[in-house]
């Protein structure tokens, strides 16, 4: 049986009978709305689809959500890597963890993760007139958050029980555009010479406050815990960082 | 002065004679060579402000111009050339990286040049293609190991997405930022009017271009400038760009003085930011996350068109090109150390990768010897400069050739090799609404549609000579082939014999 009825506009699709291109087909089949269940590893899940909810039990294999043109995905697990890529409408929600290389390039849409981000989340990251991608990570971030970020937000909450700083190594190398807030005082943490970091003020926040009462609701978080802790604001110096590097021959 | 000083490299030599003080030169120079002297009523000159673009030449109406190569000389000798010795200047006047446009132009051998062609005497007669039918039509893509067929006996369908070709020859990718909108209409609708594709490259695909789409190839590159579902969809083929020839193993970066207007709404990034495409695909670092990214690239758009993985030509290239082969890609795209760019760090450009002949044979070799040729289409490019050119690298396993510098010469460049700068007098490499409308697109894309017609002609006429009337009976026919001037071990990487042999 390779769908069943699981309740009226609600069609449920056993992800573990398919390969990938097969089971993208009854997806768009039904117009995106849909529940995978059994779902282990299945890549590529939804790339480049506009319309639709599609609600995955189990754990996505890569690149999910790769082009996203805005259909939403909400996943109740953990998700692999390049979560996102190159993603330019529509929401990505993950209740767990996620691996590298998150948001790749996306350009607009949002992508909140309940727990930790891989390597490279929000690398170059854009952002162009209305579309400005959101990336909000609960927990904590490995090295080269936000590297050549070029617009969006990234907020990163390090909503986890242990000692690790809130971001590993080298973030924002190369960024030259959008900004990032780390919940922390960011002791300890080295930023690269082409950004700024220093605590968020009022001003800042009233941007931040927004997203995370959003990401709240979805993840079911009291939203004044979370903003009662010290915000780092990190943004570029330039964003033309490569003027003065060459000379016409 | 003093120290910093370097003396220009050209003359502006004026026929006082001839010279009418019409000031259409002044008009006509970007760079402001030009200027009117009203009390003694005569044109002046500032050559330390010419590239040799030629466009004054070009457009006096009285001849009474032409440039030429200054003969103030340095103290010159075999290891301290001119050029040598001047780079050493500016970079101890700026601190800066040195920063070239266009293809590698070092002494380094040109194999185009010490191959040459066979033709058929006496038997095997040759085939005139004024009286008879040549097929010079490709298909570019995957072809099938086997025939599969159905219950009935029928031959199922089982050819993948091909991409239609009516000669072996695209433009490579030049994007829209690098190159102007008027340059990019006059290649899209010659394409169009070829049955061949042009290629974005990284600059996504203006809107007004989209009703080109059968005949343009989509570029993914690092940066994903303009990359969304739409601009997957429009195209006849995708192609992830790797690597490029004049500069293997970095990444681009148009400056943020480029990104206006259109150009900012194409790649879909604001106005005044750099764009940078990184060195490597940051979610790339094996043939496994290569086949990611093109199963990606095929699921977003429902396996329906072929995907071609562009690297430039580098030491272990056929080692590379057996791994895009399994990786799932339909085309591989080899770009030659020749090839050229809009801005390239000199070193780079002059000294990192290898010539296009030497890796194009030695990929043939490798995809037949590993039984995966057919699983693939080659695609070369990096200085094909003629129909002879193409011939002999089709000769050499080919499926088709990417042209470029070649096709910007068609739309009026004169190669003064000065892209980076932005002020191209011809009106190819700006952005200066100016500038830009000195390219008549319609004008370009006839004589790029001329020059294609006449390659045409040329590769039948050679092929007809040989006896060969489909460039399918030509590809990887080595036989064709001959060598001069070239030591054994060029010979066997080339796979060809020496002539007399």
């Amino acid at each position: 049986m390779a769908t069943e009825l699981y309740s009226p506009g609600a069609v449920r699709i056993n992800a573990s009978k398919f390969d990938h291109k097969t089971l993208n087909e009854k997806i768009r089949a039904v117009g995106g709305d849909c529940t995978i269940t059994g779902c282990l590893g299945e890549r590529f899940i939804a790339a480049g689809m506009s319309e639709g909810h599609i609600d995955i039990e189990g754990t996505p294999g890569n690149a999910l959500g790769a082009y996203l043109n805005g259909a939403a995905i909400t996943v109740h697990g953990n998700a692999q890597d390049a979560v996102g890529d190159t993603m330019n409408d529509g929401e990505i929600i993950i209740h767990g963890s996620i691996g590298d290389a998150a948001g790749y390039a996306m350009r607009g849409g949002r992508i909140y993760v309940r727990g930790d981000a891989g390597y490279r989340a929000g690398i170059h990251m854009k952002e162009y007139k209305e579309k400005r991608p959101v990336m909000v990570i609960g927990g904590k971030c490995g090295s080269f958050l936000g590297e050549y970020q070029a617009g969006g937000i990234i907020i990163v909450l390090g909503l986890t029980d242990d000692s690790r700083r809130i971001v590993s190594n080298f973030p924002g190398t190369g960024m030259h555009g959008g900004v990032m807030y780390l919940r922390s005082d960011c002791d300890g943490v080295r930023f690269p010479k082409n950004v700024t970091a220093r605590l968020a003020t009022d001003e800042d926040m009233v941007e931040v406050e927004s997203v995370i009462a959003d990401y709240c609701e979805r993840f079911d978080l009291d939203v004044d815990e979370i903003l009662d802790a010290p915000f780092t604001k990190v943004a570029p110096d330039s964003k033309n960082p490569y003027k003065q590097m060459y000379v016409a021959n | 002065m003093g120290v910093e000083f370097i003396y220009p490299e050209f003359e502006v030599v004026r026929n006082s004679s001839r010279c009418i003080a019409c000031r259409v030169c002044e008009r006509q120079c970007a760079n402001e060579v030009h200027s009117y002297d009203p009390d003694e009523r005569v044109m002046l000159s500032d050559e330390s402000k010419c590239v040799n673009c030629q466009r004054c030449v070009s457009l006096c109406p009285t001849r009474a111009l032409k440039i030429v190569k200054s003969d103030c000389t340095f103290r010159e000798n075999a290891n301290w050339q001119s050029d040598t010795i001047k780079e050493i200047y500016k970079q101890a006047n700026s601190g800066g990286v040195l920063l070239s446009s266009m293809g590698n132009p070092k002494m380094l051998p040109v194999y185009w040049d010490k191959i040459l062609i066979n033709a058929s005497q006496v038997t095997n007669p040759s085939i005139d293609p004024l009286r008879e039918p040549m097929e010079t039509r490709v298909f570019l893509g995957k072809k099938p190991r086997s025939i599969e067929r159905d219950e009935g006996g029928k031959i199922k369908n089982n050819l993948t997405p091909q991409l239609e070709l009516s000669m072996p020859v695209m433009f490579s990718a030049m994007s829209y930022g690098s190159i102007s909108y008027n340059a990019h209409k006059s290649l899209a609708e010659a394409a169009t009017r070829l049955g061949i594709c042009y290629n974005t490259g990284e600059g996504g695909l203006h809107e007004d271009f989209y009703v080109y789409g059968p005949n343009t190839i989509v570029q993914v590159a690092s940066g994903r400038f303009g990359v969304f579902a739409d601009y997957l969809d429009a195209g006849a083929a995708i192609e992830i760009k790797m690597g490029q020839g004049a500069k293997p193993g970095i990444g681009g970066h148009l400056p943020g003085k480029k990104i206006v207007g259109d150009v900012s709404r194409t790649r879909m990034i604001p106005e005044g930011s750099d764009a940078i495409s990184p060195a490597p695909h940051h979610d790339i670092y094996s043939i496994e996350d290569l086949r990611q990214l093109v199963y990606s690239l095929k699921e977003a758009t429902q396996y329906k068109k072929p995907v071609i993985v562009k690297v430039a030509a580098v030491h272990n290239i056929a080692a590379i090109a057996s791994g895009i082969a399994r990786s799932g890609a339909d085309i591989i795209a080899i770009d030659g150390f020749r090839g050229g760019t809009g801005a390239a760090p000199t070193r780079i450009r002059d000294n990192v990768g290898i010539p296009i002949e030497l890796a194009l044979a030695a990929c043939d070799r490798r995809l037949r010897e590993e039984g995966i040729r057919n699983d693939v289409s080659l695609v070369v490019g990096g200085s094909i400069r003629s129909a002879s050119d193409v011939i002999k690298a089709v000769a050499l396993g080919a499926d088709a050739c990417y042209v470029a510098t070649a096709a910007l010469l068609a739309l009026g460049c004169h190669l003064c090799r000065t892209c980076h700068t932005g002020n191209c007098n011809w009106g190819i490499a700006t952005q200066r609404p100016e500038l830009v409308k000195r390219l008549n697109p319609e004008t370009g894309a006839e004589r790029l549609y001329n020059l294609m017609t006449a390659w045409r002609h040329e590769i039948k006429e050679l092929m007809g000579g040989m006896g060969i009337n489909s460039i399918e009976a030509l590809r990887g026919n080595r036989l064709m082939l001959r060598g001069v001037n070239m030591t054994e071990k060029e010979l066997e990487i080339l796979g060809i014999s020496h002539a007399g042999e």
